[in-house]
């Protein structure tokens, strides 16, 4: 046996990115959201192995397969209970969840709540560009009342849903908003919400340049929250409702026990005893 | 293979009162202390869908030999009260030589009871228990019903102690209780003729299915759960929580079934084995997540003990009519594993291959248990410590080079990098891919995959615990599930008729295996199909991939009530 050595490998965004070419509409904001996640594992220097993006279905739920971590791409809006089991199967995996605004608050809304409250320690992505784009144009929970579609020519007649409102009510502890057009800033809010010890939430407004073009002009209209991250749910929900949908950064970070509270190590010595029980 | 005897070493003792009243309790306590007297037994539950206020039935069988099932008739109907016994007139069949035991206080038995022609002895079961501080009726009954079948008193009141104990019950009103009841049946001394014992004094278990399945589980090496409650898997999980913990797992109580599902592929991406537990309506929501553990190639076990349907259905009965959806519900060309115990103990032999099935083949498995295996317990023997076996799932290599997550080998099987293996990364996927694993739609690509599903479990080698085979002969039954028990018990008894009978149960349902299934009907002229469905999906689903005999014949009936002996034999015997 040798001296170990110490090689202090530092990894780079381009060792993230797989060789597989997205098929993302050229100017997608999605692509931004990919540069950033790549600065962020950059940054926090994880092995691609020890790594694993996790998603559903959606021009988002697409990410894994462009990564060169671990991934899953699993089926509409499930891919949250699909990170859980992983993450606490494999508690020492770094699980990200690349979700859209309909895959995260339409069909999987129900996870989503239930994700909040359970405070397993994953990274929940929401590109949100308030349209189904893989389906070619139909409004999703975040989409006004008034964006008119073949679906619905009259626009949906009913108020979007404030998912960042909604995951404070359901007990999230880390909430953030980022813009796909500033990887940077994004990048910095992911190694913050994959740092945070617990469910984190990154809304990131990703600009669907095909069917929602007007969205282009988030570049001029988002803004600094310009507040320091407040522990306080009260505050938190304040500062949430008089939210204009557009400000940037974090929003709430709480200190929350995690999931599961405890946890013994794996044994098989207990089996006989388990079996012993049964006996007459 | 076990053979049932014959009803003449049997003893059925049925005790029927309204929920919350301690028939369940009284009836499980009394098939304990069978098992440490030294019969085996069975004990199933009948019970109505409230918490409080229903009714419940506790139907015992006890025999020298293992009980699978039950029987055509009562020997003893117990009655705590008579608040909605007619609800259970068809569950408890009796005849001029059964014996109805009631309180006079608890008024007359309904007509359709009577109508049996059974012999009413009153006891005044109530007034028995008034006169002690903390007595209950059902105790009172419970000693009554020990004597009954000559069970040692001693042994008895050491076991009621212990087990009520944890419901803070008097020791020593308990005994007083069981005395009393004791005493009450001097009058009743050799009115019933129990079984001889039986003659070996192995190990005895005592079990429901349902712990049955997930002792199997644990033994296959699950160890994370992931589970939405439904009736009437609960009790499953509900078991396995705890323990799961002791071995240093994982339960979690998913927000649907969908969710637990997805935990589950979750887990087993990651390399843990693991399970969900659920009824008909959660394999409904389940359908489209097990599409994915088959195009992603994921291990997963679904167990589900199925119930009345469709829709809710009648959540708390028995039925076999779930066949189809765990066949055939998945969309797109699917091949998985489909499972089905026959018994008690052999919820734990089935689930234990399954586990390891999924494992080794990278896909799911559905285990079909029912209501009545998974909520009945039994005494039975010590289930072998070794389980069918097959080799454990085949991992990629740390430092892999150029990855192929899903190559197309000789067997059709893959090795899976499991997250933290360097140079394996792989994006497992319900889209299409390629032998790399990166989405294709390709009709090359597509046709590969689908034939490198199809081949592991068309080309895999399942062994002989695939089918039970019990005696030979031109005449055969074949049937699956919880179907099994009145058949081989029809099977015995047309046997000492003199018919020659050929029983085969079937325990692996997908893939299929025509051409073993074959070579075993061969010489069977006339074969009929035992199930309990309204549709016959068992014998459309026999149709549609075995060739069968030219002769014939289905018996079939929806839940909940059991299919009865008598019932096969008789179609036995009309088809000599």
């Amino acid at each position: 046996m040798g001296k170990p050595q110490l090689i202090m490998t530092r990894h780079a965004a381009k060792d993230y990115k797989s060789s597989v070419k997205p098929i993302w509409c050229p100017g997608c904001g999605h692509f931004g959201v990919q540069a950033a996640l790549f600065r962020a594992l950059e940054h926090l220097d994880l092995p691609p192995e020890q790594v694993a993006v996790i998603s559903g279905i959606g021009c988002s739920s697409r990410l894994p397969a462009y990564t060169e971590c671990y991934g899953f791409h699993g089926i509409h809006g499930r891919a949250l209970p699909l990170a859980t089991g992983l993450k606490v199967a494999r508690p020492e995996l770094t699980v990200i969840v690349a979700s859209g605004d309909g895959d995260a608050f339409s069909i999987g809304g129900n996870h989503f709540l239930h994700a909040c409250r359970r405070n397993v320690d994953l990274t929940c992505i929401v590109m949100d560009n308030e349209v189904y784009g893989m389906t070619k144009g139909q409004p999703s929970p975040t989409t006004g009342p008034d964006w008119h579609s073949k679906l619905m020519p009259e626009g949906t007649g009913i108020n979007p849903l404030r998912p960042l409102a909604v995951a404070l009510a359901s007990g999230a502890g880390f909430i953030a908003r980022g813009f796909s057009g500033d990887p940077n800033g994004v990048a910095k809010l992911l190694v913050e919400a994959i740092q945070y010890p617990g469910f984190s939430l990154v809304q990131i407004l990703s600009p669907c340049v095909t069917y929602r073009p007007e969205e282009r002009h988030w570049k001029q209209q988002v803004h600094a929250i310009g507040m320091e991250p407040t522990t306080n749910p009260v505050e938190a929900g304040q500062r949430l409702f008089a939210d204009d949908g557009l400000s940037t950064g974090v929003f709430y970070r709480a200190v929350l026990p995690g999931y599961p509270g405890t946890v013994r190590a794996r044994s098989d010595d207990h089996l006989a005893a388990i079996e012993a029980e049964l006996a007459l | 293979m076990i053979t049932p005897i014959s009803p003449a070493g049997t003893i059925a003792i049925a005790i029927v009162g309204s929920g919350g009243a301690g028939a369940i309790t009284a009836g499980s306590l009394l098939l304990e202390a069978a098992g440490q007297f030294g019969w085996y037994g069975l004990m199933t539950r009948s019970v109505g869908p409230q918490i409080r206020g229903g009714e419940a039935l506790a139907m015992v069988r006890l025999s020298s030999m293992p009980v699978l099932g039950h029987g055509d008739r009562f020997d003893v109907l117990l009655a705590l009260d008579w608040c909605n016994a007619d609800r259970f007139v068809d569950e408890v069949p009796l005849d001029a030589d059964s014996l109805i035991i009631a309180d006079a206080q608890a008024g007359d038995p309904p007509a359709a009871i009577l109508a049996s022609g059974a012999r009413l002895v009153t006891v005044p079961l109530i007034d028995l228990a008034d006169d002690i501080a903390e007595g209950r009726p059902n105790i009172v009954a419970l000693g009554l019903l020990a004597r009954l079948l000559t069970l040692p008193v001693k042994p008895l009141v050491a076991l009621v102690g212990r087990v009520l104990n944890r419901k803070r019950l008097n020791p020593t009103y308990l005994q007083q209780a069981l005395m009393a009841g004791h005493s009450a049946a001097a009058a009743l001394d050799g009115s019933v003729r129990p079984p001889p014992l039986a003659t070996d004094d192995g190990t005895r278990w005592l079990l429901t299915g349902n712990e049955a399945a997930a002792l199997g589980a644990l033994r296959g090496g699950v160890r994370f759960v992931a589970v939405y409650p439904i009736t009437p898997a609960t009790d499953l999980s509900e078991w396995l929580a705890p323990r799961l913990h002791q071995l240093g797992g994982h339960l979690i109580q998913a927000e649907d079934e969908i969710a637990a599902l997805n935990m589950v592929l979750g887990a087993a991406y990651g390399g843990v084995p693991a399970l969900t537990a659920t009824s008909g309506p959660g394999l409904a929501l389940m359908s489209e997540t097990l599409g994915l553990a088959v195009a992603s190639e994921i291990p997963a076990v679904v167990i589900d003990v199925m119930r009345g349907g469709p829709s809710t259905g009648i959540p708390t009965k028995s039925e076999q009519s779930d066949l189809n959806i765990a066949l055939y519900g998945l969309h797109g060309d699917a091949p998985h594993l489909v499972l089905a115990p026959s018994s008690v103990n052999d919820c734990l032999v089935v689930t234990e291959w399954a586990v390891r099935l999924a494992e080794a083949l990278q896909c799911p498995a559905i285990v079909l248990s029912d209501q009545f295996l998974g909520q009945s317990q039994a005494v039975c023997d010590r289930p072998p410590t070794e389980g069918a076996s097959a080799s454990p799932r085949l991992t990629a290599r740390h430092g892999v080079s150029s990855y192929d997550r899903y190559a197309v080998t000789a067997d059709g099987i893959s090795p899976m990098a499991l997250p933290g293996t360097a140079g394996g990364q792989y994006t497992a996927d319900g889209l299409e891919h390629n032998a790399h694993g990166t989405p294709s739609s390709r009709a090359v690509d597509h046709r590969a995959q689908l034939d490198k599903r199809r081949d592991k479990l068309l080309r895999y080698d399942f062994g002989p615990d695939w089918i039970e085979v019990d005696g030979e002969g031109d005449l055969a039954v074949l049937t699956w599930g919880s179907a099994a028990a009145p058949t081989l018990e029809a099977a015995t008894l047309a046997r000492a008729q003199g018919l020659a009978v050929k029983v085969l149960v079937l325990k692996l349902l997908s893939p299929t295996q025509p051409a073993r299934l074959e070579r075993l009907l061969e010489g069977v002229r006339r074969l009929l199909v035992v199930e309990q469905t309204h549709s016959q999906q068992f014998y459309g689903y026999l149709r549609a991939h075995y060739t069968l005999p030219e002769a014939v014949r289905v018996l079939n009936q929806p839940g909940p009530l059991p299919i009865r002996p008598a019932a096969v034999l008789a179609q036995l015997l009309q088809w000599r």
